[in-house]
């Protein structure tokens, strides 16, 4: 299926330091999958291997496979921006455009892949995207406002609704409701329980309540000791982790022992 | 951050009474009267300019600015040769050096390697160190005749039709004296533009990057837009300096009082007319004449700086407001 991502034995490095090793999981088709674990643990990083941004960073590399839609999306030929453009990313920190109108921010992906041609389509798209961001009721009228005039739940919807503009089956978030209160972080979950019948999401969140809500499968990754790389411990559907888990480090933490 | 500095003040002013600081109040009263000498010196000069340029102004007043006519024999003068030389200089130095300048700073801010990043900011910083008389040298030995004999015969022979490009070439002349302008202000718009690119979090770029943007479509989309005030601002600071640049381009201009079509004619800037005839001058119309160039000049600097640090201003929280919301 085309959300399906299957990582094999997927390490990655800033320079020097392991920041992950060894992870291999397959994240199932139109599924929220979250991932769990203390600060530091590489959930991040993880996250940022899927779609090739964790490339970005000055010194960073990764090793390892990443299947997408039976293609490893590192192999030479294979182009990171189109990589990115099938695999969408929401932030910690909502980061609209802020001076770009709330129409432009959704469509921004569109542009870039060459539809700036096409008004009526780019239109669609947006109205299309905002409703499925549950945020079209609200800026409806505003189109033409800049994005950065939203408040911060807001601007985290509009984040996911460009996103979603460009069609991507997968779609990375990175903690999205940290930065936000409970009724926005409401809002964002009641989304994301809408689009997993169209999209493979997969959640980095260090709130396991969330994760137990929203998510269908759970993954826990941990460093064992300072210094050690962060590795994947247990992988499985949500209900069993959260309730019998095999490995006691995950007990622990989903107990709230540390972390 | 505001509450904690409450609560220092009200520590403060419980264990140590504000009365009988003498040091205190001895150091803010020396501290305010430094900073009052230096709206002093500015009050002192425009007034100073303006009642020296008194008889000049009764004299022509606006026609001062439209009239080329410029002779101490026959004492008439008007500035517009000036004002002409000056600005065009200016903005054709604008010309060369903005471009180059983002270019400049878009790679050090965006692509260069981490070890290639101070190394060649520094080396172009260093380009605002060489005092100017080394630039005029430079210019009126090697630039002047390299343009003479090469670039300018060029143009004139192949895009001569066009007025700006007509000959007569003589290598110094108006666009010699520009692209040493443009040498000189490179290091002031490339750095403040460095600076506001610099500023531009790493949130923004990821978002672009995020969406499958290239390089270039993430300067374009996340890094330009956010970093324009700033950008503009460093281009004004530029232009003030080009404005009001005197040896180098006195050296290299060819001081002719004529508003020609062509860049390649000689011509003559507001300073460079200043410096050279104010050691000739004794007293009366003729030196009422120069002050009043010299106010103009100033005007012309001191608006352009206000813009530019009204709209540098503007960058600065607009990033605040950012980094809040």
């Amino acid at each position: 299926m085309a959300g399906c991502i299957t990582t094999k034995n997927l390490s990655a490095t800033f320079g020097d330091i392991r920041a992950i090793e060894g992870i291999s999981i397959e994240i199932t088709a139109n599924k929220v999958t979250a991932l769990i674990g203390p600060s530091g643990c590489g959930k991040s990083t993880f996250l940022r291997c899927i779609n090739r941004m964790h490339e970005l960073v000055p010194g960073a590399r990764t090793s390892g496979e990443i299947i997408w839609d039976g293609r490893d999306i590192y192999a030479p030929e294979v182009d990171a921006t189109e990589v990115r453009r099938g695999i969408g990313m929401v932030f910690q920190r909502p980061n609209p455009f802020p001076l770009m109108s709330i129409a432009d921010n959704v469509s921004a992906g569109l542009r870039l892949a060459g539809m700036r041609k096409n008004k009526a389509g780019i239109d669609e798209a947006v109205e299309r995207s905002l409703k499925l961001a549950a945020l079209w009721d609200e800026v409806k009228n505003k189109l033409d406002k800049p994005g950065g005039s939203l408040s911060g739940g807001q601007q985290q919807r509009l984040c996911i609704a460009r996103a979603l503009a460009v069609e991507p089956d997968i779609i990375l978030m990175d903690e999205p409701c940290s930065a936000l209160d409970p009724a926005s972080t409401q809002k964002i979950e009641d989304t994301m329980d809408q689009l997993k019948d169209n999209y493979t999401i997969v959640i980095v969140t260090h709130n396991m309540q969330q994760a137990a809500r929203v998510s269908d499968f759970t993954g826990f990754l941990l460093t064992r000791e300072t210094g050690e790389p962060g590795r994947l411990i247990e992988y499985g559907p949500t209900s069993k982790i959260f309730t019998m888990p095999d490995h006691k480090e995950t007990e622990n933490y989903i107990t709230g022992r540390f972390g | 951050m505001s509450s904690i500095n409450n609560l220092r003040d009200k520590f403060r002013d419980a264990s140590r009474p504000a009365r009988g600081r003498l040091g205190d109040t001895l150091f803010t009263v020396i501290a305010f009267l430094a900073a009052a000498t230096i709206i002093l010196i500015i009050t002192l000069l425009v007034y100073q300019l303006f009642e020296g340029a008194l008889p000049s102004i009764r004299a022509f007043g606006a026609d001062f600015l439209s009239s080329s006519e410029w002779d101490p024999v026959k004492d008439i003068y008007g500035a517009r040769v000036f004002i002409y030389g000056t600005i065009v200089s200016s903005l054709l130095a604008l010309l060369m050096a903005v471009p180059l300048s983002l270019g400049i700073a878009i790679y050090l801010s965006q692509f260069a390697p981490r070890w290639l990043r101070s190394p060649l900011g520094f080396i172009v910083e260093l380009l605002a160190a060489i005092p100017s008389v080394v630039y005029g040298l430079w210019g009126i030995f090697v630039l002047a005749p390299f343009l003479g004999q090469t670039i300018e015969p060029f143009f004139a022979d192949h895009l001569g039709g066009i007025p700006i490009f007509a000959g007569p070439v003589y290598g110094v002349g108006l666009f010699a004296a520009a692209v040493v302008l443009a040498i000189m202000i490179l290091p002031t718009i490339s750095a403040i533009s460095r600076e506001s690119m610099l500023n531009v979090s790493s949130d923004q770029k990821e978002a672009a990057q995020a969406l499958g943007a290239t390089p270039w479509e993430t300067v374009r989309m996340s890094v330009l837009p956010l970093a324009r005030p700033g950008i503009i601002g460093a281009i004004i600071l530029g232009l003030g300096r080009a404005l009001g640049e005197t040896m180098a381009v006195t050296m290299i201009i060819g001081n002719r009082p004529e508003i020609s079509a062509s860049i390649f004619a000689p011509a003559y800037t507001i300073a460079s007319v200043i410096a050279n005839e104010f050691a000739e001058v004794t007293a009366g119309l003729h030196m009422a004449a120069l002050v009043e160039l010299a106010l103009i000049l100033l005007v012309i600097t001191l608006l352009l700086n206000l813009l530019a640090r009204l709209l540098v201003q503007r960058t600065g929280s607009g990033a605040l407001k950012r980094k809040r919301s």
